[in-house]
């Protein structure tokens, strides 16, 4: 029970990364491997406006602020960067956001150092019981916070004008333009929204573990998750996110070390061979 | 004051020159119809008058303001509605959700109170919902409204593009080739539907289209167009019997009329 709410938990961070990634992929049509990145930067954007030997500001004053610097920050990248890259292959765009991770990390090493360190949030380490089972708090606020973003990221979607204008605009950019939609506004905007997420995502993950400039390495995981829930889908992304974070702590209980280390991707191959569009995929074709 | 007036629009694509000196003006309510052989530069004008394009000559206006200013997305707000000669319409969205995007220009945007669902967004929601159930009652789609546009035969797409541009509720429509693909049941269905459009609707027409007997009965003037030059301008009769329209088409591989 204890593995399953602490995977489930940790499911979480991996869906709400995976969540960037697939509304990254819906707009742009290419991979951001800086997501996990972006989930680092918004966890220690955080830690170091909250923690005393820096800022030292009240946690909810902090959580806001790096919210928005991360929604800030994603539009910037998108605007001044990215879009630079329009008629350039996917390829080229793929590969300039893992160069954006090194120069994440870079930072973050720079700014706050290389050693992990605890986000101070007045959360973090606490624990009930019931019974003989010890549930952590971080775990139920991770869980009960990714479920009610997903229902606000639902809800916006399918009722807001942006909302509806970021789904046609992901569908079909040429017809969208036509429908008034300011489709490259749009799309920066949706990177905005990406930062949301993976800031949310971070300051998550930190409430529960130490974090370091490497921690956004785990982003492979949360792609692994999205390929996993067929990369075009917002649920699915999320159903990806907790396959990875419920399989990692029973393979790591009940099978030898490197074997559980592989158990994710090992996954993921085997739903590539057998659902290459993912768990979620309706057959639907890709229009050129 | 012309509706829409074109004075000397010129694009070149490289060495190829797509409009060549193009002038024409479409007054307000008429239907006003584009032919000409393939590659005559047709697609392109709506292209330039959609601002996808800008002219490298000539200048565009629209209520006697100039469009050239304008971006792409700015179109549908100022009134001008297009479809496009290959279908393009959102594939994994139904025929509601398709036709409720084109209400986008129409919305106000503030979305906290549409998450919090306020009244004032409930009234709002109900009106478009309303402008879009009278285009599908219009153009008979009851039947596909929540079906998805991927699983949906080509002449239906066709018509669900065309319900979309009278979505926006516009004073110009821009079709390009609405018939083509068409059974002649159908085709005789986009000839009423266009009837209507202009008398019923008010909204004027600019249309281009290869069946010779759908522009007849329904364009009150043609223009024939080739390697992006004007060839004629008139009633459909006067076109169709230009001597340098029949030159063209005979020179063409197609001839007038089908
Ligand atoms: N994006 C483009 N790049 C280069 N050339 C183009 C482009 N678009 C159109 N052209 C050229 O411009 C000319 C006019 O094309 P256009 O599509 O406007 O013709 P059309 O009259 O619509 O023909 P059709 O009846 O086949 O639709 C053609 O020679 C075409 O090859
Ligand atoms: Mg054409």
């Amino acid at each position: 029970m204890q593995l399953v709410i602490s995977g489930l938990a940790m499911g979480c961070v991996y869906g709400l990364i995976a969540m960037g990634f697939v509304l990254i992929y819906k707009a742009t049509e290419a991979v951001n491997f800086a997501q996990g990145d972006m989930m680092m930067l918004g966890a220690f954007i955080t830690l170091g406006l909250t923690n005393d030997q820096y800022m030292a500001l009240p946690f909810w004053i902090s959580v806001p602020i790096a919210i928005s610097l991360m929604g800030c920050l994603g539009y910037l990248l998108d605007s001044l960067i990215i879009r630079r890259m329009f008629g350039q292959s996917q390829l080229a765009v793929v590969i300039l956001t893992i160069a954006l991770g090194f120069v994440a990390r870079f930072l973050a090493g720079a700014i706050w150092g290389h050693d992990p360190q605890s986000l101070e949030s007045p959360i973090s380490g606490q624990y009930f019981r019931i019974s003989d089972i010890v549930i952590g708090v971080p775990e139920i606020w991770i869980i009960g916070i990714t479920i009610s973003l997903t229902v606000v990221l639902f809800v916006f979607f399918a009722k807001t004008k942006l909302g509806v204008a970021m789904q046609a605009a992901s569908q079909n950019q040429m017809a969208a333009y036509y429908m008034g939609i300011p489709v490259r506004r749009v799309n920066s905007l949706i990177w905005a929204l990406s930062g949301i997420v993976a800031a949310i995502a971070g300051i998550l993950f930190a409430s529960k573990n130490a974090i370091d400039p490497g921690t956004g390495l785990l982003g492979i995981k949360a792609f692994a998750a999205a390929v996993i829930g067929g990369l075009g889908s917002l649920p699915g992304a999320l159903l990806g996110g907790l396959l990875i974070g419920l399989i990692e702590p029973f393979a790591a209980r009940y099978l030898e070390g490197d074997i559980a280390r592989i158990m994710p991707y090992l996954v993921l191959v085997l739903i590539l061979i057998f659902r290459p569009h993912g768990i979620l995929s309706q057959v639907q074709k890709k229009k050129v | 004051m012309s509706f829409l007036k074109l004075t000397d629009v010129t694009l070149k694509f490289g060495g190829v020159t797509a409009v060549d000196n193009v002038s024409f003006s479409v007054e307000k309510g008429e239907v006003f119809s584009l032919v000409g052989p393939n590659g005559a530069g047709k697609s392109t004008i709506f292209n330039i008058l959609s601002r996808f394009y800008t002219p490298s000559h000539g200048e565009i206006t629209f209520e006697g303001k100039s469009i050239l200013k304008k971006q792409s997305h700015e179109i549908a707000g100022i009134g001008i509605a297009r479809t496009f000669q290959n279908i393009e319409l959102f594939h994994q969205a139904s025929v509601l959700q398709n036709l409720l995007v084109a209400r986008q220009t129409h919305r106000k945007s503030n979305p906290v109170s549409e998450i919090l669902f306020s009244p004032f967004v409930k009234k709002e929601e109900y009106r478009h919902r309303y402008a879009v159930e009278k285009v599908i009652d219009f153009l008979d789609l009851q039947s596909y409204r929540e079906k998805f546009i991927s699983g949906l035969p080509y002449g239906v797409r066709k018509v669900v593009e065309l319900g979309r541009a009278l979505a926006i509720e516009p004073k110009l429509l821009l079709l390009d080739e609405p018939a083509s693909g068409l059974s002649v049941e159908e085709t005789q269905d986009v000839a009423f539907w266009i009837e209507d459009i202009k008398k019923v609707m008010g909204i004027t027409v600019l249309m281009v289209e290869h069946d010779m007997h759908l522009v007849s009965s329904v364009s009150d003037r043609v223009m024939a167009l080739a390697d992006g030059k004007m060839l004629a301008l008139g009633t459909p009769d006067e076109v169709k019997n230009h001597p340098a329209v029949i030159e063209a088409y005979l020179g063409g591989s197609e001839e007038v009329g089908n």
